[in-house]
């Protein structure tokens, strides 16, 4: 199992100004598989996934103690170069956010930022992009048309396509569905689950069905700590903690 | 004894009044400076007035040609906006995108604050600091010209200019500059591609606004433009701006002459003037409401 | 990527310069009206009327006329302003009607001030026969300032709560009581923001009162609201502007601008404090 490690977390505490938002969580997320993250509002859990791509170092007065490492890599060494890290790592919001940009110059925002401007090469990753995010079909023929003029759910599945076309390892979902309705996330679920031969995906959820219905790993946050990780199966049949087992039979949060 | 609906109904009424107050101030604007300024067609038609080359409202027979002072304000406008956006949208992206909330927080209210020096203030400063520098780094006659008011009227517009661009930038919805970022680019590629072109209408209506700015200023200009009523053909040459122009002979103007209406006919040209690029500014920032980030 | 790096690296250098600037062109003429204006000043610089035909003495007619032209224009702008705000954010609904109110409130604020200037000499001085006054440069400036007055007005209000505005009508209190007891308190530090903004707009402004207001030279303090006045911003114009005298009128001249400037800045500063304190507050 160790082989297989993509990320490594260790010992990480996390600070907002002078508030602890999480507290020394180590967690260890295997390669091409779907890791869940659960818990109540206001858990830490979001904090956590964005550490993974630095997205918090946005946040002025953050402060960090512990270890991640990707690929063996400390990311939070001095010598990490961000863009290329974020590069590695994409990153699927909680609201769809497309630029109010064109569907094709949307997902040809990352190439072209990194470089790309043959047309046809683009038009190649703009297409596959698609096609792997399941929205190709859909908007094939309107490419040149605004993304805000899509429905929330190929908005996010649009979003999706532009992680994707910038050939990331690891996705990190943001709560991706929780603002679509029923056929659109089943449309993401079946999504994920596709995209997990290829990448690795770190997944927040507040919703436990989903969790159970999409990730091979699951971890519950609780008040900043990381009260438990283990096998999806293992944790919604027997989890180990009365903390989590409260949490799933819904007697809290 | 008024039932209770009916006050305030009537109070409603009241303030109705009030707000409309506005509009007919900028009526009343319209009606008193057509008023005094339309008499002046009587002497010389519309299309001589706006394009006549030569200004001599005291001579006889006088000439009432408002060109050179048209090209007068043009030229210092110009000059004027090549200062403050570059500068001004410059230092807006430094605020919104690059600064710290630290040094954001301590310059914003500077930049108000320098937003409210009186323009007599800039002008008595053109003209004891820059004018002298301007004649010795060049060599004239005058340090009064078109290039000295262009560069008062340049610092004065930006705060404008920096305020309306900086709001702009800063409603651009975090969303995007995070999409962006986690596609792993560079803070400067994001401000770029993505919140300058998403904040576009608003930059452009800052630049708009601060072109009024500078096209209406009158103390600054009055004192630092040299007041040569000519049309300039290089931005070295002294220049009379329309607003200097009105505010310099009307002190001197016989009430009620032709020299008089002459006069408020310029502030009619120059009221219509400002009046659209208001409304093309209001039309522009409106516009970009209406349709929402739909189109870029 | 490293390419990217440097690009940015450059280009952030270039907004950094760009800031500075600014900054520092308009520090540096604090600094040099500060500098060379300090020593003018003193007591009799500041209580005295001009002597030797404005060669010598003080700038206190001025700073009086200022004072009356400024005051004047509050009390005639700020409830003007106030009760349209009101409207625009209490009763109004949404409509043609307000984005026409809108719009010219946005013009009137585009209007350059040399026009000001001229609706005031050609209605209060001339059609109402108010003559150069106080009262008629004060009713220029007050129009002058009111879309300022009215849009901070209209801010505050918009800040407050609806909750406050539903709490007060669900005890029954009716729309006007609402308003005053519910709504307005709470929004009064906003409306003073724009008030004292107004004042320093009114107080620095020269080109609306040279034709309604202003004289050039009177020792003689106002009496009546018929009265002309000296102002300050006008008095350093003609100081600066008077061929004459100008190398010896110099360190009057800084004199003047400098406390002029200093008014000016020090009445916008109020405002800016209470502002940014207002906006740094955790709302309700």
């Amino acid at each position: 199992m160790a082989n297989n490690t993509k990320i490594m977390v260790e010992n990480l505490i996390f600070y907002y100004g002078n508030d602890k938002a999480l507290e020394d969580v180590s967690m260890l997320i295997q390669e091409n598989k779907i890791t869940a993250l659960i818990g109540p509002s206001g858990c830490g859990k979001s904090t956590f996934l964005r550490v993974l791509n630095r997205m918090n170092d946005l946040i002025p007065g953050t402060k960090l103690k512990g270890k991640v490492l990707i690929d063996g890599y400390d990311i939070y060494s001095n010598t990490t170069d961000v863009v290329e890290l974020r590069k590695k790592v994409g990153m699927v919001f909680q609201k769809s956010n497309p630029f109010p940009k064109s569907i094709f110059d949307n997902v040809a925002y990352g190439p072209r930022a990194h470089g790309i401007r043959d047309k046809a090469r683009l038009t190649n990753i703009v297409e596959e992009s698609l096609e792997k995010a399941a929205i190709w079909d859909e908007v094939k023929d309107k490419l040149k048309q605004s993304a805000m003029e899509l429905s929330g759910g190929q908005q996010q599945r649009l979003c999706i396509a532009r992680a994707l076309a910038i050939n990331p390892e690891i996705i990190l979902m943001d709560e991706p569905a929780s603002a679509l309705d029923p056929i659109s996330t089943a449309k993401i679920e079946e999504l994920i689950r596709v995209l997990k031969e290829k990448y690795t995906i770190v997944i927040v959820t507040h919703n436990m069905q989903q969790a159970a219905r999409v990730s091979d790993y699951t971890g519950f946050f609780l008040l900043g700590e990381l009260i438990e990780f283990s096998d999806t199966n293992k944790i919604f049949t027997s989890p180990q903690d009365s903390r989590t087992e409260d949490y799933i039979t819904g007697r809290f949060g | 004894m008024i039932s209770r609906k009916g006050k305030d109904l009537l109070i409603q009424n009241l303030f109705l009044f009030f707000a409309s107050i506005s509009i007919l101030v900028l009526f009343l604007i319209m009606a008193f400076l057509f008023k005094e300024g339309l008499p002046i067609i009587e002497v010389v038609s519309p299309l001589r007035f706006l394009f006549g080359k030569s200004w001599y409202p005291t001579y006889e027979p006088p000439e009432f040609g408002i060109l050179p002072l048209i090209m007068g304000s043009v030229a210092v406008t110009l000059g004027a906006i090549t200062i403050a956006i570059p500068l001004g949208v410059a230092t807006a992206i430094y605020l919104s995108e690059v600064a710290n909330l630290r040094v954001k927080e301590l310059l914003k209210p500077v930049i108000e604050l320098l937003a409210g020096v009186p323009s007599v203030v800039y002008g008595f400063f053109g003209l004891v600091v820059v004018a002298p520098w301007i004649q010795d780094l060049f060599d004239l006659p005058t340090g009064l010209t078109a290039l000295t008011a262009s560069i008062m009227l340049g610092i004065m517009a930006s705060p404008t200019v920096i305020s309306i661009s900086e709001d702009a930038l800063s409603s651009v919805p975090i969303s995007y500059r995070e999409a962006s970022l986690a596609l792993g680019t560079t803070k400067w590629h994001t401000a770029i591609s993505v919140t300058v072109p998403a904040a576009l209408s608003g930059i452009c209506t800052a630049c708009i606004l601060g072109m009024a700015r500078a096209i209406e200023e009158t103390m600054t200009v009055l004192m630092v433009a040299g007041g040569a009523a000519i049309i300039p053909t290089t931005l070295l040459q002294p220049v009379r701006p329309m607003t200097a122009n009105i505010i310099a002979e009307m002190g001197e103007a016989v009430h009620g002459s032709e020299h008089f209406h002459a006069l408020f006919a310029i502030a009619v040209v120059l009221f219509f003037i400002t009046l659209a690029l208001n409304l093309l500014a209001d039309y522009i920032s409106h516009r970009f409401k209406e349709t929402g980030s739909a189109t870029l | 990527m490293k390419r990217q790096q440097i690009y940015q690296q450059v280009a952030f250098g270039g907004l950094r310069l760009s800031t500075l600037t600014i900054i520092s062109v308009l520090g540096l003429i604090i600094w040099f009206l500060g500098k060379e204006g300090v020593s003018a000043l003193s007591w009799e610089f500041l209580t005295q009327a001009p002597r030797n035909g404005m060669t010598e003495g003080g700038i206190f007619p001025a700073l009086v006329g200022t004072l009356c032209l400024t005051l004047g224009a509050i009390i005639f702008a700020l409830p003007l302003g106030v009760f349209a705000a009101i409207y625009l954010t209490e009763y109004a609904k949404q409509g043609r009607l307000v984005r026409i109110i809108r719009l010219g409130i946005n013009n009137l604020a585009g209007v350059p001030s040399v026009v000001f200037g001229l609706f005031g000499l050609a209605m209060f001085v001339e059609y109402l026969n108010f003559g150069p006054s106080i009262l008629a440069g004060s009713l220029t400036l007050g129009i002058l300032i009111l879309p300022t007055i009215i849009r901070a007005s209209e801010e505050a209000l918009l800040a407050i709560p609806q909750t406050f505005r539903e709490a007060s009508l669900a005890l029954g209190a009716s729309k006007w009581h609402t308003i005053y007891k519910a709504v307005l308190p709470p929004a009064i530090p906003g409306i003073l923001t724009g008030t004292i903004l107004g004042i320093g707009r009114a107080a620095g402004e020269t080109a609306p009162i040279i034709f309604t207001a202003a004289c050039f030279y009177t020792a003689r303090l106002p009496h009546s609201i018929f009265d002309q006045v000296m102002a300050l911003p006008f008095h350093l114009y003609v100081l600066a502007t008077e061929g004459t005298h100008f190398e010896k009128t110099l360190p009057l001249q800084y004199g003047t601008a400098l406390v002029l400037l200093g008014l000016v800045l020090g009445i916008n500063l109020i405002a800016v404090i209470i502002r940014t304190r207002l906006r740094r507050k955790i709302r309700w």
